[in-house]
């Protein structure tokens, strides 16, 4: 929205002449000195419409604005322009950058929203309204807003002007515009709007009952509205930490819940697949810095590949001597997650690695005035559903997933007709294993890739599978994203740590009561 | 009996070189202890530090040492495990026989090694800002007390330039130094006329890395009043996948802004700043300060670190405040000790007070007389879309700490100076 905006003001100031000329004086004052001092030049040259304002307030705002001893000067591509002129100039060697502070910052992205109120464009009206619906506005900025409201023609847009006049409007000395204002309130979708009628309600702000009256309707209309992103969050936020659990708990369903290996070194599978979406991003920045946003559709591929061989590797070398002995199969891979962290700090060093979100990973999309879904956590859900259909399939449909089940269920049957146990075993391991790295790549982008990563995911996945019912798909399912959701409902009450506790004992409650889970295995494979 | 002997003597044989320390090294060197976490949670701001105190140690090295010494580190890493930092600073003291320790960053690990410094009466450095609310002698605090640090943010937040915030969010990680600061933020709050109503304070674990309910949470807050703003003391690698989340919910600093205690160029490194700007950091002293001294130490790190070849740093060498308080502390110790003509304990305690030092944030910076703290200065910077600091706001000269905070009434009367019997020895 702010980008479409700074395009139509670039324009803007290019098409327009300097028929009224921002003067060196004016730039100085709003480029340096006192806020006081800065904030009242800006409201003097606002007030005149200077035609080069937009460009200088827009070059303030991207920090490309340096001063020199009284002349002020934007930098843009190297080039230095004199902001004043607008000709070109040289920058003297002691120039220093123009510092903007919070409140300047808010005060300049107002101003230049309210330049572009008048717009003949609607798109750039329509942003700038957005724009200023953000900023809390004062009583200077009244006038400008009648006459943008007066000027306005498309009825969508006039409305959301009325609106923002309202919020002025509300704390106005006149009786009856202050009830329109509330009455006109009742309908924002704004949270600023909440927290303004608030204020008002407060003992500083109105005192008519009547006037009260309103605001409190329109209060109440608001949260209502509000209310609804609250939950929509609560779900989303649910669903997007199942997800996650999900995710690392797919790889472990194959490993744990099909072949019954306790492979405790499966979080550090995570790990590898982190640690190669961070390696394959290095290769991309060197080689292909055009195609940056692009590594982690590499990375996909790379992770499960690289985890897949440690899995191999793992199942050749240490597992499958210990196929049946759960305690001491528990004991190896513990020890083997061990060797596998300090391989990993020799390598990359102890410190977390900085692996960067893609541009398209980054930012949301906005839903309501509070609820923002943002990008990557939108991916990593669709991910992970893609991923479990994978393996449903895999499992479910084709030859290898019945081998698979054939092993799983009565080895031995399986070994007279046929079918090579051993290579499946490997197979199956160091797919779940793939998996696991998989999930590695998802946990990159949302949180920290360090050695111990694997560590902080081992307790959750295992959880969810137990919980789920070992051996079976859907119980993962049904178990990650309800752990997700109930996690996420607790948090929002008792706070992040007490949260954790409660879900533990419940959990710990439920499989005291169902041992074998949500999805309990019937038939003969049950006992074997 | 012979057999007994014969054992007995092996024992003696054998433990002699452990016991005895070779006197001919001895001589030659001073042990300095370095107490800071390599791997773990809190890896992503000590691994600096220790480098940072060993640019130090080769600076002094170079320089003739200390009477005529040289420094020998020897550097442990406590893993981010609380009682591990116990036990690697019993081993640094008794077993390697180190002349001072300089370390720690989290206050639990600080109150972990505290009893052990204690009752060997030996010396730490310990460089990070912290809650204050503790003074003892075995320790001298070269970071903030929340007098020097966290009030003046608060202040700030509450004037007109900084927003005039009405509303706080007290946000931070589940342990001592969080909970002890939000205590005496609020009561300050509180002295300030802002009532609980207006605050909320909501806690992390250690290693958090979901921030989605928290921003919730702080969006929610904010909706429901006046201008709100965050006070976060959220320590270690939680603060990557904090301001990510605060970045793609899209909560720009204009509207909320988030002041953090712990956060400096150092942790924002692996983040992207661009959403973030204008968001604040309290501390004594940023990379960005314009002056000489910080020009030659930012160029001596980044020499130190190209040519030891430190991972991160070599390529983009970032200096912040607990370094600069270890390369002050380190510097105070070494002066210290060569006005005492002595490593020993209380002849250097004796000889810190009143030392002084041309730190990199341009102030000539002074050991309290009694109170164990340095007098610093205090900025405030807003986050630039390169990862450093623009300082917005700054005291105009060094101030004095006040480690036990005034705003907590049961502090009333406490002496400020360590007190003959420590409060870890009472228990």
């Amino acid at each position: 929205m702010l980008r479409t905006l700074c395009i139509a003001l670039a324009a803007l100031g290019l098409t327009a002449g300097a028929a009224h000329a921002l003067t060196a004086v004016q730039a100085l004052a709003i480029a340096k000195g006192d806020n006081d001092a800065r904030i009242a030049a800006l409201d003097a040259a606002a007030a005149s419409r200077d035609p080069r304002l937009p460009a200088f307030v827009q070059a303030l705002l991207a920090d490309e604005v340096k001063i020199a001893g009284d002349a002020v000067y934007i930098v843009q591509n190297g080039k230095a322009t004199d902001a004043a002129s607008g000709a070109a100039a040289s920058l003297p060697e002691a120039a220093e950058d123009a510092s903007n502070n919070n409140r300047l910052r808010s005060r300049l992205e107002a101003t230049l929203a309210s330049l572009q109120l008048l717009s003949p464009e609607p798109a750039v009206r329509s942003a700038a309204i957005g724009e200023l619906a953000k900023t809390s506005l004062d009583e200077s900025q009244l006038p400008l807003l009648e006459q943008a409201f007066a000027a306005e023609t498309e009825p969508a847009l006039k409305e959301r002007l009325q609106r923002m006049r309202a919020t002025l409007l509300v704390s106005s000395s006149d009786r009856s515009k202050r009830l329109a204002a509330a009455a006109e309130l009742g309908g924002s979708t704004q949270s600023a709007v909440a927290g303004l009628l608030q204020e008002r309600l407060g003992s500083a702000g109105e005192s008519d009952t009547e006037v009260r009256a309103a605001l409190q309707k329109a209060l109440a209309a608001v949260r209502a509205r509000l209310a609804w992103g609250e939950r929509l969050a609560v779900v989303f936020t649910g669903i997007s930490l199942g997800s996650v659990l999900l995710l690392v708990a797919l790889g472990l369903a194959i490993t744990y819940g099909l072949m019954g290996v306790i492979n405790m070194a499966h979080g550090e599978l995570m790990m590898i697949g982190a640690y190669t979406t961070f390696a394959v991003q290095n290769v991309f920045r060197t080689l292909w810095p055009g195609a940056f946003d692009l590594y982690i559709v590499a990375a996909l591929p790379a992770a499960f590949l690289v985890s897949a061989l440690v899995g191999a590797v793992l199942e050749r070398g240490v597992i499958r001597f210990l196929y049946g002995r759960p305690l001491e199969t528990l004991l190896a891979t513990w020890g083997i997650s061990l060797v596998l962290q300090q391989a990993v700090r020799s390598i990359f060093g102890a410190q977390n690695v900085a692996v960067e979100n893609p541009g398209w990973l980054s930012g949301g999309v906005q839903v309501m005035s509070n609820l923002v879904l943002p990008y990557n956590r939108i991916t990593i859900i669709v991910f992970a559903l893609a991923v479990l259909g994978g393996v449903a399939l895999l499992i479910a449909r084709t030859r290898f997933g019945l081998f698979v089940r054939g092993v799983t269920q009565n080895r031995s049957m399986a070994s007279c007709v046929g079918v090579d146990t051993a290579r499946v075993d490997m197979l199956a391991f160091s797919f779940g294993a793939g998996i696991a790295g998989l999930g590695g790549v998802a946990l990159s982008q949302i949180g920290n890739v360090g050695p111990d990563l694997g560590q902080a995911y081992i307790v959750d996945s295992f959880l969810v599978v137990v919980l789920g019912g070992v051996g079976q798909l859907a119980g993962t399912v049904v178990a990650g994203l309800g752990l997700g959701v109930l996690n996420k409902l607790f948090e929002g009450v008792a706070g992040a740590v007490l949260a954790k506790i409660a879900v533990l004992l419940l959990i710990v409650v439920f499989i005291q009561k169902r041992p074998s889970g949500l999805f309990a295995m019937r038939g003969r494979s049950a006992e074997a | 009996m012979k057999r007994r002997f014969v054992l007995t003597a092996t024992c003696a044989v054998l433990a002699a070189p452990v016991l005895l320390p070779l006197p001919a090294f001895a001589a030659d060197t001073i042990k300095v202890g370095i107490l800071h976490s390599l791997s773990g949670t809190m890896a992503i701001s000590e691994t600096a530090l220790k480098d940072m105190a060993l640019m130090t140690i080769d600076e002094i090295n170079k320089s003739g040492g200390v009477m005529g010494k040289q420094l020998e580190a020897v550097v442990v890493d406590p893993a981010s495990n609380w009682p591990l930092f116990a036990e690697k600073a019993k081993q640094l003291i008794s077993q390697d026989k180190v002349a001072v320790v300089f370390g720690c960053w989290t206050s639990v690990s600080r109150k972990s090694v505290l009893p052990v410094f204690e009752e060997s009466n030996s010396l730490i450095f310990y460089p990070v800002q912290y809650e204050g609310e503790e003074l003892s002698k075995n320790v001298f605090y070269t970071g903030a007390a929340p007098n020097q640090q966290a009030i003046p943010a608060v202040e700030y937040l509450m004037s007109k330039d900084g927003g005039s915030a009405k509303r706080f969010v007290l946000l931070g990680t589940d342990y001592v130094y969080p909970r002890t600061t939000n205590k005496i933020l609020r009561a300050f709050l509180h002295s300030k006329g802002i009532g609980d109503s207006d605050i909320l304070e909501e806690y992390t674990p250690f290693g958090h890395s979901d921030y989605q309910t928290i921003i919730g949470k702080i969006k929610k807050f904010a909706s429901e009043g006046k201008k709100t703003a965050v006070v976060s003391t959220i320590n270690g690698d939680s603060n990557v996948p904090f301001y990510k989340e605060l970045g793609n919910q899209g909560l720009k600093a204009t509207d909320v802004p988030v002041v953090a205690f712990s956060v400096g160029e150092e942790e924002l490194r692996g983040v992207d700043t661009k959403p973030l700007v204008g968001n604040l950091a309290a501390w004594n002293y940023f990379m960005s300060i314009k002056n000489p001294a910080n020009a030659a130490w930012i160029k001596q790190w980044s020499e130190y670190a190209k040519a030891h070849g430190i991972p991160g740093q070599k390529d983009r060498p970032l200096t912040n405040d607990p370094m600069e308080a270890t390369y002050i502390g380190m510097h105070m110790w070494k002066q210290a000790v060569e006005k005492a003509k002595s490593t020993d304990t209380d002849k250097v305690i004796a000889a810190m007070a009143g030392q002084s030092f041309k730190a990199p944030s341009g102030f000539t910076i002074e050991m309290d007389a009694k109170n164990h703290h340095l007098h610093k200065p205090v900025f405030i910077g807003e986050i630039k879309a390169d990862g450093q600091f623009n300082v917005v706001w700054k005291t105009p000269g060094p101030v004095k700490a006040q480690p036990w905070s005034p705003f907590i009434p049961e502090n009333k009367g406490k002496k400020d100076e360590p007190t003959a019997v420590s409060t870890v020895a009472k228990k």
